[in-house]
């Protein structure tokens, strides 16, 4: 028989220590791990952050109303208590690596956009014209030297 | 006529029949003969009460404003003031976008949360302006229709520019654009029309 190579998955996965973003709820757009597996549906999930207005209290969560993140908290004890929880949150720095994420940019950037008024907007949409318009300059005048040389 | 006299001749007669006496009513006294079918009509009671026009909150003087309706729809424009009756007075100003100063209904607007300081306008120009009938046309200058039939060959009178409106049109333009002209991309902003793009969604969207 031939060898059979067997390989993990590379998908994210509802696992203990992952953690994960609300879409729904009171708390849409904050953070929280996932502390024990309920059943197929549900999570309990803890959320420690200090900064305000980012904090999710230990609640039982449907996984319907999140969204699981690339970034994992690794050997995340089961049922691991508030106190537990909070330092190794601290530990594996989960906030700044969301932050620096690009998907917390472009989600952070869409709440800005969505939050301008009628003249901002206008503005935005003439810096982005004479911002194109530099990199078409200078794109044509790079294409013009190559094109000669 | 006095309470007096009045009171005499309605008074009722007495007849002697045989041995009695009767009281006979003065015609004016007596139970009408005929009434009407149908009950009058009668004006319903009015329970409302006439207001003040209250304009909302965002319409400042010096906001500008995105008109909606009538010839120019999507102009962003500039409120110069509160005429009675729920008006606005609005200008483009004339120089930078063609709006004209104008009379706008206030619901027919949107108001920005953009303002334009409106110090060093002439306060007289903008008083004469809102005056009542400043924008009405005169009538006299209209011809009958019966000479108008008449004088069909001729080429109808082209209509006249009123040189005093533009004169007030500059005086209160004048001194917007200095200040305009002064913040960035503010002069573009006025110059340019707005209207719906692909995914607006006006109800959720930040004036």
């Amino acid at each position: 028989m031939a060898e059979i190579e067997i390989k993990a998955s590379q998908w994210r996965l509802v696992e203990v220590g992952r953690v994960v973003l609300f879409t729904h709820g009171p708390y849409t757009g904050r953070l929280a791990t996932i502390v024990e597996i309920i059943d197929h549906k549900r999570a309990l999930v803890d959320g420690p952050s200090k900064k305000e207005h980012a904090s999710v209290p230990r609640q039982a969560v449907s996984l319907h109303n999140l969204i699981i993140t690339p970034i994992v908290i690794p050997k995340l004890p089961r049922q691991a208590g508030r106190g537990a929880v909070a330092r190794a949150w601290e530990k594996e720095e989960v906030e700044s690596k969301w932050e620096e994420s690009a998907w917390a940019k472009r989600r952070e950037q869409r709440e800005k956009r969505r939050n301008l008024s009628d003249f901002d907007r206008f503005k935005v949409l003439r810096l982005k014209k004479q911002a194109r318009f530099e990199i078409r300059k200078a794109h044509a005048k790079a294409k013009a030297t190559a094109k000669s040389s | 006529m006095s309470s007096k006299q009045g009171a005499s001749n309605t008074e009722h007669k007495t007849k002697k029949f045989g041995k009695t006496e009767r009281k006979i009513p003065h015609h004016t006294q007596k139970a009408k003969k005929f009434y009407p079918a149908e009950d009058d009509a009668k004006p319903r009671k009015v329970r409302k009460s006439i207001h003040a026009a209250r304009p909302r909150k965002t319409l400042q003087p010096g906001s500008i404003l995105i008109l909606l309706a009538g010839r120019f729809r999507g102009k962003r424009v500039i409120l110069l003031k509160h005429l009675p009756q729920g008006v606005l007075l609005v200008t483009g100003p004339f120089k930078v976008n063609g709006v004209p100063l104008r009379r706008v209904n206030a619901r027919y607007v949107i108001a920005t949360s953009a303002k334009v300081e409106l110090k060093g306008i002439d306060e007289k120009v903008v008083e004469k302006v809102a005056r009542e009938g400043y924008f009405t046309r005169d009538k006299a200058q209209n011809k009958k229709e019966e000479d108008q039939f008449f004088s069909q060959g001729e080429k109808p009178e082209k209509k006249k520019m009123n040189s005093d409106r533009a004169n007030d049109q500059k005086a209160v333009d004048k001194a917007l654009l200095t200040t305009i002209k002064k913040e960035p991309h503010l002069i573009e902003y006025l110059g340019s029309s707005f209207s719906l793009r692909k995914g607006d969604r006006p109800h959720e969207m930040k004036w």
